[in-house]
């Protein structure tokens, strides 16, 4: 019979992805049936005991205190997981390295030990995002908040001091940036290059700087703004500044700029604001159909369109790879996306394609996922239904493995469609996972076809994810507009 | 110069101009990553302030930094 086995350490705090790091090895010992390390808030004791994870030990946790928990076959198992997850908290390497162990108390003393210090990269929990960035603006930083769940009234006092004091604040919700040459947070490892890129979408500026780099060029600059940035309440505060900063960058010679359809006034503001710089743009606003450009921008209708365009090229030459048509079935497609702005692009070429599609977070002339009978789906993975509690599926990709466990068993489906995204930050090998899951599906189930947002110089390497992802019988495109487009061309009469 | 020209900082130029340093806030695996990069960043070794009171927290952070 299971045993569950907790401990708390009290006033103890490990952030997120450390604590699940050690969760995952905990949960993968002999014995151990599940294995959670949670801080805990309400929230997190809700999951453990959903999870049947909890004693009354843990269940006497406050929100500062640290739980360890497992269930486990018998007690043996149980006590030697416990003592495990003690040792790797005790044995926890240093944030800085081995060379530099050295860790500020405060903002306040991190300043007056890194003379020159200019940027605070903050991935608080949101509750206190607001603060740490206000602390960040005061000490003369330009702050990019990663962290989520910040108020729009917290953003725009932000942004507006910041504005005051000539700092960038990109965010809150800013997965993405690379500022000087330096991938930041979710981003990839691309040369250094002439094109500068402003994004209110972290997986959009991935997939664009990645394609530049496929394409032999490199970027300057890729400024997040966070996804909001461009909402009628924030009002484009920090994509104004960035157009700005790169009008004077004389590094930059085009600009690519990415979000979603802005508000309209903030729209008519960022356009006149473009026409005004002496660069050339290249304008994706994701999902949009018209648009009214200044003479010195062009609109791409997706991700890829985006790359290829501020490359002046027509194709993505050098690929390492060509893929062949799978024989036309009939059947639905399911995208199953990592990457919101990912599941966006897809969602443009299933529109174009004139096909009944419906995402749970869709784009104009898309339905809403609720409801709707479309045959094809095409679902963000990463919105709050399938993160509540859990790391975004960039970071833990187990998050996808249930929703595609079902869909790989469907009869009625044709064709999955992955993305597969690489880079800082992301899971160590997303590809091996995915090739693992799918490898197990029966003879004659759908058809697999993915991508890889990344580059070589990642650590996970993209050829090398590519190869696992062949090796498991998924079919690789050069990019993910390509394998949507793939995706499309795969169901043939059978839409 | 055209208008916006102006509004672009010196701070900004400064940030674009040679690699950025930074001050880790959250996320340790982040200053890992940057540090194998060879960038320059220092950890703050953060817990949830106020005794976890993130409305206190927030207020604090408006009074001083």
């Amino acid at each position: 019979m299971s045993m569950i086995l907790n401990q708390v350490r009290r006033g103890y705090f490990l952030d997120s992805v450390a604590l699940m790091r050690i969760s995952r090895t905990v949960a993968g010992l002999d014995g151990v049936e599940e294995a959670a390390l949670m801080m805990g808030s309400p929230s997190n004791l809700g999951i453990m005991c959903d999870a049947d994870l909890l004693d009354e030990v843990g269940r006497a946790a406050a929100g500062g205190d640290l739980i360890l928990a497992v269930r486990a076959a018998d007690q043996a198992a149980g006590e030697a997981a416990l003592a495990k997850a003690s040792d790797l908290l005790e044995r926890r390497p240093s944030a800085a390295g081995t060379g530099n162990t050295w860790r500020s108390k405060t903002l306040r003393s991190a300043v007056k030990h890194l003379p020159g210090a200019n940027l605070a990269l903050i991935s608080v929990p949101g509750d206190f995002a607001a603060a740490e960035a206000r602390k960040a603006l005061r000490a003369g930083l330009h702050a990019m908040i990663f962290s989520d769940n910040v108020s729009i009234k917290d953003e725009l006092d932000l942004k507006q001091e910041a504005r005051a004091a000539g700092l960038l604040v990109m965010g809150p919700d800013c997965g993405t940036a690379i500022i000087g040459g330096v991938p930041l947070a979710f981003a990839n490892v691309v040369p250094r290059g002439d094109i500068g890129i402003i994004g209110a979408s972290g997986t959009g500026i991935q997939e664009i700087s990645c394609l530049i780099a496929q394409a032999g060029g490199g970027v300057s600059h890729a400024i997040g703004v966070g996804g909001r940035d461009l909402k009628a309440e924030i009002g484009g505060i920090t994509t104004l500044m960035a157009i700005d900063a790169l009008a004077c960058d004389p590094a930059t010679r085009h600009v690519v700029l990415i979000s979603k359809p802005p508000a309209a006034e903030v729209a008519r503001r960022v356009l006149e604001r473009i026409g005004a710089s002496p660069k050339s743009y290249t304008v994706c606003f994701i999902g949009a159909e018209e648009l009214d450009l200044p003479a010195n921008a062009r609109a791409a209708s997706t991700l890829k369109a985006a790359a290829l365009d501020a490359m002046q090229i027509n194709a993505l030459l050098g690929t390492v790879h060509t893929v062949t048509v799978p024989d036309a079935r009939a059947g639905s497609i399911q995208g199953l996306f990592c990457g919101g702005t990912l599941a966006a692009e897809a969602q443009v070429i299933f529109r174009a394609a004139g096909l009944a599609v419906a995402s749970n977070a869709p784009i104009p002339g898309i339905e809403p996922l609720a409801g709707s009978t479309a045959l094809h789906r095409l679902i963000d993975l990463g919105e709050d239904e399938y993160t509540a509690g859990r790391p975004h599926p960039m970071i833990e990709p187990a998050v996808r493995d249930d929703v595609l466990a079902e869909t790989l068993r469907d009869p009625d489906v044709a064709v999955v469609l992955l993305d597969v995204v690489i880079g800082l930050g992301a899971d160590e090998d997303p590809a091996g996972h995915v090739a693992r899951e799918v490898a197990g599906r029966g003879a004659g189930g759908p058809i697999v076809i993915a991508s890889v947002t990344g580059t070589d110089g990642d650590p996970q390497g993209r050829l090398a994810q590519i190869e696992k992802l062949r090796a498991a019988g998924i079919h690789v495109a050069a990019s993910n507009a390509d394998a949507a487009e793939l995706a499309v061309a795969c169901i043939g009469a059978g839409a | 110069m055209p208008p916006m020209m102006s509004m672009a900082d010196d701070a900004i130029d400064n940030l674009f101009s040679a690699p950025p340093k930074l001050v880790n806030v959250g996320l340790e695996s982040f200053a890992e990553e940057l540090t194998a990069q060879g960038v320059e960043v220092v950890q703050v070794d953060w817990s949830p302030p106020a005794r976890g009171d993130a409305r206190l927290a927030d207020l604090l952070s408006k009074l001083s930094w």
